[in-house]
Order: C-alpha cells, then structure tokens, then sequence
C-alpha cells in the first residue's frame, strides 16, 4: 500500500490552478480547459486514497467523472459555438445582454 | 442488504417508464417528417403519466436498497417523484401553449425535459455519491441545452453559456468536497460515510468536505452565494424552461441536500423526531445564516425588476430562502414543513409562471408595462394571477400561508428568534413587488389594447392550478400527513 500523501499534495495543487483561471481567466474556452482540470484533480485524489485503500471503487469513480467531463465539454463548447456566431467574441465579459 | 442489479428492476418501472419514452421520442424525431408536430408532446404526457403512476403506486415500506446500495426506494423519494414528475407534465402543457416554442423542433425539446425529470428521479433517492454526481449531472447537462433552446435569440444562448459555467464550476467543487469524503471514509455509501465521521474525525477536513459538498446542492437550489447563475438563466430561457427549472431542479435539490446532510452530517437522536450533529461541523448555523441571507438578498433585488420573469427569478430564490429554515432545524417537523412548502410551491410558482407564457403570447416581452389593464383585457387570467401572487406572499386564506405558518411555528419552537424576525420583515418587503404587479394590472390602464384571448386548454390548466392553491389554504390536512410520513421513513 502506497503512501497517497504526495499524490494528494498533486491533486490540490492543481484543483488549485483550476479554480484560479476559473476566477481569473475571461475567455469561456479556457473557462472550460480549466473546470476540466478541477476535474482531473479529483480524479488523481480518488485513484490514490483507492489504491491506497486497495478499493476499486476510487478508479470506478474516476470513470465516470471522465465520462461525466467529456458530455459537460460536448454540451459546452456547443453553446460556445452557438455564442461565437452570435457575438463574434467567447470574451465572458462581452456577455452582456443579461444583468441587472 | 440492498437488492441485486436484476432483482432490483422489479421496483424501478417509474425510471424504465421515463427511458423508454425518451428512446421513444428519439425515433419520432428520427422518423417523423413533421418536426413541429404535437405528437411528441402527446408522447411525452403520456411517458410522465405512467412514470408518475408507477412512482405513486410503489410499495415504499421501510426502504428498500436497490442496485447493489446505488439507490434507495423510500417514502421520502416517492414523494419527490411524484412532485417532481406533476412539475414536468404541467411543464409540458406549458410547453404546448408558449409561442416563443412552437416554431423549434419539438421532440428534442421533450427528450432534453424528460432526461432531467429522470435525473431528479434518481437524485431524490441516490445513496451512495457516484449516484450523487451522476444524477446531479443527468439534471443540469440538459438543464443547460434546454435553457439556450431558443437558438439564435442572444440572451437564451448567453444564459446558457453561463449556466454551463457556473454549473461545471461547482459540481466540479462538489466532488472535490466528495473525493475528500471518500478519502476519510474509504466508503462512498453515504449511510457509511455517516457512521465512520460519527466515530471523530479530524475536524477540518469534515469541515471543507462539507463546504464543498454545499457549493454542489448550494447551487441547484439556487441559495446565495451560489445564486448569481439563476436570474441570468431565469430571463433569458424559454418561459416554460424557466417555471420548470424554478421548481423541478429545486425540489430535487432539496432532497438530495436534506437526503445528505441528514445522514452524513447528524444522526437520529435521542428525543423523538430529533437529530443530533454526528461531526464537530456545526453546519445548522451555516445554513441559518445562508437561509437568512439568501431570503434577503432575493427579495431586496427583486423590487427593482421590471421584467416580470427576472422579479419570478428573485422571488424563487427568496423563496428558497424560505424553505432552508426548515432544513436547519434538526427536526421531523422541520423537513415536514419543507416537503409541504414545496407543494404549495408547486402549484403558485408554476401558475404565476403559466399567466406570463400567456401574456406573452400575445405581446411578445415579459415586461411589466405589458400586464397594464390586464384585469380588463383577460380577466380570467388576471385573478388567476392575483391568487398566485397572493400565495407567494403568503396572505391568509391561501396556501402559501398555511406553507410558511408550518415554517415559521417550527423555528419560534425550536427557540430561533432572529431567524423569524428576518422571515417576517421579509414577506413585507415581497408583499411590496407582488402587489406592484398587482397594481398594473388591476389600477392601469391598458397600455396595449385589444382582448388577450385565452384558449380553452389554458382556461383548464389555470382553474386546476387555482383550485389547489386555494384549497390547500382551506383543507390541508392530507399533504401534510403524506409529508409528515414520507420524512418519519427518513429517520430508520
């Protein structure tokens, strides 16, 4: 049974990047590039405290979150593209038409 | 011992009702020549009909594990179904009446609804978190293609786009929240779960776990901070997109969150009808604050609107707000109170939301300068307005009344006063911007002229909206004993 620390240490550090360029980031596409590393963060956490554990459940879960983050990623470049002939621009700051 | 995979499809008819109608409506869309036609409309009542007929006729008992622990068959899920599935087939005549839809391609549209409604299906009764995270996605992926449905119309796309945003960014926390679960417990049963944080844990990761996992349920149903997606989405989705998300996807998420906290964070204690908090989190104050905050904020920014769908849009978060009190109070009544406000809710939300599909049939914006005069030029229509608007804000003789007297009775019982000063102050302010529309249409003079006609199937779906809403202000007796015993199964 590995130790799973390091692994861990991995997995926040780049929920952390993912987060970041969520918060800091304009353009929509890179929005998107980074949720799918958020994504991906999770899924190193859940391998290493599986093997660690020596339960499959934690690689199972890493399955569907891939699978889950592929039809997230169809759905939303889609409407991305939607957007772009619309607007011209995947500036989030440009999405304007709604507020308050 | 939770029922094996094959076992186990005997008791999941209402979910196989909804897939085969779906896999239906996909051959219909395929084969069909008429992409406009009413037939996959018709098909879809029909598939919400018999899912909701099996759903009401299950024999929930005790609570039945099936697939293996994935789900749980239980009273308290059957009635999130049955309320979730009355949601979607009121949502399909919706459908059937707006305008803004009947030039769009029909079937896609109901495949995308009824893929959500068995989303929530599976979300009301999901007990182990890869059930979790699978059904939370089932509801907002086509969540997000069905609001940007009208293609080409710039604000239905860009409240797509950002509902796509928001909703990957906090499922992606939430299962971080999950991941760290799963890394404390070594179990993604939630009843497991549950029972290893009992036994003392470290209490800061319980903690960001619980966070995170709030971030998650937190924005389904719309609570602030978690809210600023939902009047953007609101305004710019499709009418009947929007009534369907207000209450459909909330009450879901209100059973996961009470489904969750319920048996991961507290455990049954020893009064009767009481929990006590298994971890050092102290989340009930977390969430009274955020109940307190979030009936705030929805209702001070809604005074301001002047379209009628982003004022909706603020008092549904309002009325989340609301509906939290209830969740924090560790107790049976508490939830019963939920359960109960979610059907009053059901039926004035969905109804207030059905008069603007109508007025905006026949002016084309939600505006509130176009309800002027609406009490001469629809009558039917107006009063119809008038009751839900009273119901929402909760004046007696009407059912929202008797939803927040249960509400509040059970906060002033448990001893949190501040939490009721903030709810009453609240309704005053809500009574505020309902009456303003109330006041256009019945004080104004119209500012378009001409009948609004009203066609005989919306003139039906409208009295059977205004009949509950009145009613169970009058005899409530019967909801309230469903809900009170569809939480008591909660408790074993």
């Amino acid at each position: 049974m590995m130790d799973p620390s390091a692994y861990l240490l991995l997995s926040g550090i780049l929920f952390g990047i993912g987060v970041a360029g969520v918060v800091v980031r304009k353009n929509v596409l890179i929005i998107l590039m980074s949720v799918e590393i958020m994504l991906n963060a999770v899924n190193v956490a859940f391998i290493a405290v599986g093997s660690h554990l020596g339960d499959v459940t934690g690689s199972v879960f890493a399955f569907m979150v891939m699978t889950v983050a592929a039809a997230e990623a169809a759905v939303g470049l889609a409407i991305l593209i939607a957007i772009f002939r619309l607007k011209e621009t995947i500036d989030i700051t440009e999405l304007s038409v709604l507020k308050w | 011992m939770p029922l094996g995979n094959l076992e186990s499809l005997r008791y999941f008819l209402p979910e196989l009702a909804i897939t085969t109608t779906i896999l239906l409506l996909i051959v219909v869309h395929v084969v069909g020549k008429n992409r406009r036609s009413p037939a996959a409309a018709l098909l879809a009542l029909v598939g919400t009909g018999t899912a909701l007929l099996f759903a009401w006729m299950t024999p929930a008992g005790e609570g039945m594990g099936l697939f293996e622990g994935m789900v749980v068959l239980d009273g308290f899920a059957v009635f999130f179904k049955v309320l979730t599935a009355l949601a979607t087939a009121i949502v399909i005549f919706m459908s059937i009446d707006c305008l803004e839809l009947a030039d769009r391609t029909q079937a896609e549209y109901y495949v995308f609804l009824l893929s959500v409604l068995l989303g929530m299906f599976l979300l009301s009764s999901a007990t182990d978190i890869v059930m979790v995270y699978l059904a939370l996605e089932l509801v907002s992926i086509p969540s997000y293609l069905l609001a940007g449905y009208l293609k080409g119309k710039a604000s239905s796309t860009e409240a797509s786009m950002k509902y796509v945003v928001y909703g990957a960014t906090a499922s992606g926390v939430m299962i971080y929240g999950f991941s760290l679960l799963y890394g404390m417990t070594g179990s993604t049963q939630i009843s497991e779960i549950g029972r290893v944080l009992t036994m003392g844990t470290v209490p800061l990761p319980a903690l960001l776990a619980a966070v995170m996992v709030t971030v998650g349920f937190g924005y389904k149903i719309a609570a602030v901070p978690f809210h600023m997606w939902s009047p953007d989405v609101y305004e710019g989705a499709p009418t009947p997109v929007t009534a369907f998300l207000s209450v459909g996807p909330k009450a879901a998420g209100f059973a996961i969150l009470v489904r969750f906290f319920y048996t991961v964070f507290a455990s049954p204690g020893d009064a009767d009808g009481m929990w006590k908090l298994s971890s050092s989190v102290d989340w009930p104050f977390l969430f009274a604050v955020m109940s307190a905050v979030t009936m705030t904020v929805g209702n001070l920014i809604a005074i301001n609107q002047r379209n009628v769908k982003r004022l909706l849009a603020y008092s549904s978060i309002a009325h989340a707000g609301y509906m939290l009190m209830g969740f924090v109070m560790l107790s049976t009544a508490g939830l019963k109170a939920i359960l109960f406000y979610l059907v009053v809710y059901l039926f004035m939300n969905l109804g207030a939301f059905y008069v603007v599909v109508l007025v905006e049939n026949g002016s084309r914006s939600e505006d509130i300068s176009h309800f002027s005069g609406l009490g001469r030029r629809a009558p039917l229509a107006a009063v119809s307005m008038a009751v839900f608007l009273f119901a929402l804000t909760g004046i007696p003789p009407f059912s929202g009344f008797i939803g927040k007297v249960y509400l509040f009775a059970e906060v002033i019982h448990q001893g949190v006063y501040w939490l009721v000063l903030v709810a009453g102050i609240n309704s005053v302010i809500s009574l505020y911007y309902y009456a303003r529309i109330l006041k256009v249409m019945f004080l104004e003079d119209p500012t378009h002229t001409g009948e609004l006609s009203v066609a005989f199937v919306p003139k039906v779906m409208l009295a059977i909206l205004v009949v509950p809403t009145l009613l169970l202000g009058i005899y409530w007796e019967p909801v309230i004993r469903i809900a009170e015993s569809s939480v008591r199964i909660l408790t074993n």
